[in-house]
């Protein structure tokens, strides 16, 4: 079976049961996903399935053939950062970065879903991310300054 | 690591109700979203897998005067079933869990050593709702209640919710912080007028939601204390998120809000 990774066509190799976190991290390459608790409850596996935002480590790589994933490596090229990952920087949103991948992923589904998301709708989406360092109000406040504008 | 089991990707009904056969060793994972961290962790050891998400158990409809929702219906798609369903859906977990987890999965998901799972259950019984599964003997046809009760080793096919004039209420004690189990919840249905045929129904208080037919009997025959009634119907254990004497503490209460909550 094969997926598309960030735009390129990966076969895979890995059996059909396979979590996606895995098969990104260990028969690919792609770091960016964080093993944090491996069960669904701390969202730092986050990726983005067909624009869906999906916890890699409870997907089977098997349901998701074909599928399109986007980690945080495919937003935008080497020499530029997507809006998102802008105003993370720009509202000091990251501190050790672990978190960080899955929360601007989910952010960016977000707003392609909501694109003038209220504080309440911005907590809604990213409920399932836990944060250790920021004590998360600097995330809200750089995913409410994309509201209305940039995506 | 490469698997030492089978796994099987049906792709019809019909293959996933041979592939499962009389279910002995099978393991079926539907959205994952428990299987795949058993797996992860070394708590489940399967010798056949069968993924059962392309196998075309997701469809729904009217089906003799009741909502046939599919075994693979995502716990997100359950937003727009009958209350107290779909309150009770739309709390469960976050909305990545919920787009991916299944009302298959969350009837057949049991307690874990820490906390209540299977949220859905207690609504369903209050719903009166049915189980249409595979398996040993053939297909069988249930109230949700006996499914429980029973062996396991069933493959859900599909829940039947009649589709009768009600009203509905919910009550749930949950923990403030993100992808929080429910400790508690009570979910009640009964006819728009009196309590003639009332469902009352727990989770969070055993291996799996129960029905409560002393708070229904209390409710029919217009006794004020009905909520504290719960108290005959459930034996509720310890669990990292709650003691049994609080859980039996707070239960009436909760009982009690369902009540006033019918509408």
């Amino acid at each position: 079976m094969h997926i598309v990774v960030n735009g390129v066509q990966q076969d895979i190799e890995s059996g059909p049961l396979t979590p996606l976190l895995e098969v990104l991290r260990e028969e690919l390459g792609v770091l960016s996903p964080k093993a944090g608790c491996q069960q669904g409850g701390c969202g730092t596996c986050t990726v983005l399935v067909d624009g869906e935002p999906r916890r890699a480590c409870l997907t089977a790589v098997g349901a998701i053939a074909g599928s399109e994933v986007t980690t945080i490596e495919g937003l935008a090229g080497p020499d530029e950062l997507h809006p998102v990952q802008q105003a993370f920087h720009d509202h000091y949103a990251a501190q050790c970065g672990f978190c960080s991948p899955g929360m601007m992923l989910a952010t960016v589904a977000l707003l392609d879903r909501t694109p003038s998301p209220s504080r309440e709708d911005i907590v809604d989406a990213l409920r399932g991310h836990v944060c250790r360092c920021t004590g998360y109000v600097k995330i809200l406040d750089a995913v409410e300054s994309l509201a209305g504008g940039a995506r | 690591m490469p698997p030492t089991f089978e796994v099987l990707q049906p792709t019809s009904p019909d293959e996933a109700v041979a592939a499962f056969g009389d279910g002995d060793g099978v393991t079926v994972v539907a959205g994952g979203t428990i299987v795949l961290p058993d797996l992860t962790y070394g708590r489940l050891r399967p010798r056949r897998a069968i993924m059962i998400g392309d196998a075309g158990l997701d469809g729904g409809g009217r089906e003799n005067g009741a909502l046939r929702y599919g075994a693979t219906t995502t716990v997100a798609a359950l937003a727009d079933a009958p209350e107290p369903l779909s309150r009770a859906a739309g709390h469960v977990a976050d909305r990545e869990i919920r787009a991916v987890g299944t009302i298959g999965g969350n009837l057949c998901a049991g307690h874990t050593d820490s906390a209540p799972r299977g949220d859905l259950q207690a609504p369903l019984i209050a719903l009166g709702a049915t189980v249409r599964s595979a398996g040993a003997g053939g297909e069988h046809n249930e109230p949700v209640e006996d499914f429980l009760a029973g062996a396991g080793g069933r493959l859900v096919l599909s829940i039947d919710i009649p589709d009768t004039p009600r009203r509905s209420g919910y009550a749930r004690l949950d923990r403030p912080h993100a992808h929080s189990y429910t400790i508690l919840a009570v979910s009640i249905v009964a006819p728009p007028d009196g309590f003639e045929g009332v469902r009352v129904a727990v989770s969070g208080t055993g291996p799996h939601a129960v029905r409560c037919p002393a708070v229904e009997r209390a409710l029919l025959a217009g006794e004020a204390d009905a909520a504290e009634r719960v108290l005959d119907d459930v034996d509720p254990s310890d669990d990292a998120l709650a003691s049994a004497w609080y859980r039996k503490r707070v239960l009436p209460t909760l009982v009690s809000r369902a009540i006033d909550d019918l509408h």
